[in-house]
């Protein structure tokens, strides 16, 4: 992997970030930072803008005013057509797959490595992409199946495969496991974190899912009055006196994760010791 | 037989009337007796619920309601009309698990009519003006990506271009062909007609050999286009923007102008004169084929005829006309794919302007060009 050293410069650097529909302001002076190798989550509100700031973050919404910068470069305002550097650095998985319909699932894979490195011959291609089907938790048969033909399940699985392609630095999830089952969205979570921990990339991870925060987010921005005002751990937040994340976290939801994360803290505390033994 | 709810009214001491309701009070059955219970005039003392029989949320408003206008008490109530009755009231609803609703936007006055036609008239114009902008735009990002596949020739998707051009144009063979077919059939026919009264069938040929070169080939094959492929780019583009699809692929740093719109403008540029001229061939076939009947012209004597009077820059006109005719149905069907957001009722509203812009433009280029082209000296 040709991945600089994991240097102390973030991955995502936001400053006075505004953005606005018309006279509907989103965002104002919004700031963050996502360092890199973390999984941040993000959560706020319906309408709170979580997914505009995904958009505006990987340049397909136009902010108002303000900086962004990833990993390292500016998402300049008119993008030289030439210069795809940044986005071959990361990926996107979007909130409904977002695959190209007409494809199959490995063909979706290859898009990505065609477009950046079409020095590398059609076998390796297939190759590549199918082992980031396999990556993703898909079984091989899927990789020659349309989208349509797939559950929403497997779709996400196969658009994170694809966001996955090109071994990204930055990993942009927008609500994973919206819409799966408990199970689905259990092993999805596992997923982003062992692909995590083996590939070492930084994620961005826009969720609802409190048991997604508990389980796998180093740290969580929340996001409300159109801009994030905390950033931190869960005991962090929780040690903030702001009503609604104190609403988030403690309500019976909210307990109801923690609790599901402690007794899981504990089975796996379970499972290392008897593989020590 | 479906019972219906009821009621009598009976007369009490100072004037007042008690209602007596029975039968189901449910929302199947309340429908006929709401008005009138609104008719009553008379002061209602009480509302009598003994005979009731069926009770849901629908009959204990109608009795809340009959209750809190008029004063009225309610009597007789089982005890699950009363607790219904009670819900409807509010007074079991948890404040607490009411969901704060936003205050609402300042209602604007209502403007008076002549102040209406005005806002109309500059929402009209503030739309129209936004248009044109994003027209503008969009034609120069197609120019860019145009400039960016000339430097780079290797990114142009040439299976892209080969895929639209079947579509649009091999798969279109066959209807444009029959379509065509029948024109012919139809002018030469009409035309035998009327220029028999002159006793100038003969003239016939010329009539279908000229129209359908000029004009009808093309502008039919174009209106078969916009109806064909015109409609399916802005669909197609459509459904792609609601599903992510034009977002991921901007992620990924493929182009949707490259991508989507260049092959798709391309395969229109291309296939919109071979369309033209092989729909003008068969529709002077069809007037060839009957003429044979009604005009007693044998089928290649027709043929031979047309070699003589149709000129050249005939076919010229039509085979000039064709690829901006193909140019104004691609640029429609893509322009109004790409301006879709939101629902999915907005691809079939853009799909729908997509084509009566195209057939409308066509037409108007059309009436220009016939103009031009006998100015010209092409007539």
């Amino acid at each position: 992997m040709n991945r600089p050293e994991q240097s102390a410069e973030p991955a995502v650097v936001i400053e006075g970030l505004k953005n606005a529909f018309g006279s509907h302001v989103v965002h104002e002076d919004l700031n963050l930072v996502v360092q890199r190798g973390e999984i941040l989550g993000v959560v706020g509100g319906s309408g709170t803008g979580k997914s505009v700031l995904l958009r505006a973050i990987i340049g397909l919404q136009q902010p108002e005013a303000g900086h962004i910068e990833v990993l390292g470069d500016q998402v300049a305002e008119e993008r030289d057509p030439d210069d795809v550097d940044v986005r071959s650095r990361w990926g996107v998985l979007f909130q409904g797959g977002a695959l190209f319909s007409t494809l199959t699932v490995a063909e979706n894979v290859e898009v990505p490595l065609r477009e950046f490195h079409p020095e590398i011959g059609d076998e390796l291609r297939r190759e590549i992409a199918l082992y980031k089907i396999k990556l993703a938790g898909l079984p091989e048969d899927a990789a020659d199946k349309f989208p349509s033909e797939l559950s929403g399940g497997m779709r996400k699985r196969a658009g994170l495969a694809r966001a996955l392609a090109l071994d990204p630095e930055l990993l942009f999830l927008d609500e994973p496991t919206a819409g799966l089952d408990p199970i689905g969205a259990a092993a999805f979570d596992e997923l982003t974190r062992e692909l995590q921990d083996t590939l070492g990339h930084t994620v961005f991870l826009i969720t609802h899912d409190l048991d997604t925060l508990y389980e796998i987010c180093d740290r969580v921005a929340v996001l409300a009055d159109k801009r994030v005002i905390a950033v931190g751990t869960i005991p962090e937040l929780l040690a903030l006196d702001h009503p609604w994340i104190q609403e988030y976290f403690n309500g019976p939801r909210g307990r109801a994760a923690q609790a599901a994360q402690r007794r899981s803290k504990a089975k796996g505390m379970d499972k290392i010791r008897k593989a020590g033994a | 037989m479906r019972e219906w709810a009821d009621f009598t009214t009976e007369t009490g001491k100072d004037g007042g009337i008690s209602i007596a309701l029975s039968g189901p009070l449910c929302v199947s059955s309340v429908g006929r007796i709401d008005e009138r219970l609104r008719a009553i005039e008379e002061q209602v003392e009480a509302i009598d619920l003994t005979q009731v029989g069926g009770f849901d949320t629908v009959g204990a408003w109608l009795v809340t309601r009959l209750a809190e206008e008029r004063g009225a008490k309610i009597t007789g109530g089982s005890e699950e009309a009363m607790r219904l009755i009670a819900a409807v009231r509010g007074e079991h609803i948890d404040e607490d698990l009411l969901e704060t609703v936003d205050t609402p936007v300042e209602a604007e006055g209502e403007p008076g009519a002549l102040a209406n036609i005005a806002q109309r008239f500059g929402a009209f114009v503030i739309a129209y003006v936004d248009g044109v902008v994003r027209l503008t735009a969009f034609l120069g990002a197609l120019l860019i990506a145009f400039g960016a596949l000339i430097r780079h020739p290797s990114r142009f998707r040439r299976n892209a271009l080969v895929r639209q051009i079947e579509l649009s144009g091999v798969n279109a063979l066959p209807i444009v062909g029959l379509m065509s077919f029948l024109i012919g059939i139809v002018i030469a026919q009409q035309g035998a007609v009327q220029l028999r009264q002159f006793g100038a069938e003969i003239y016939t040929v010329n009539l279908t050999g000229r129209l359908s070169m000029r004009e009808l080939g093309i502008l039919m094959t174009a209106i078969m286009f916009a109806g064909r492929s015109g409609s399916s780019f802005a669909a197609q583009i459509g459904t792609m923007k609601l599903t992510e699809e034009i977002d991921a692929m901007r992620t990924i740093g493929v182009s949707p102008m490259e991508a989507l719109v260049v092959p798709r403008v391309l395969a229109a540029l291309l296939i919109m004169p071979l369309l033209g001229f092989y729909a003008a061939v068969l529709s002077i076939i069809g007037g060839a084929f009957v003429s044979m009947f009604s005009l007693d012209i044998p089928f290649f004597s027709f043929l031979n005829r047309i070699q003589e009077v149709v000129p050249m820059h005939d076919i010229w006109v039509g085979l000039i006309k064709a690829p901006l005719f193909g140019l104004i149905v691609a640029l429609a069907g893509c322009y109004q794919g790409m301006q879709v957001e939101g629902n999915s009722e907005e691809v079939g509203l853009r799909t729908t302007v997509a084509v009566v812009q195209a057939i409308f433009a066509v037409i108007v280029l059309d009436a220009f060009f016939a103009v031009f082209f006998t100015e010209v000296g092409w007539g």
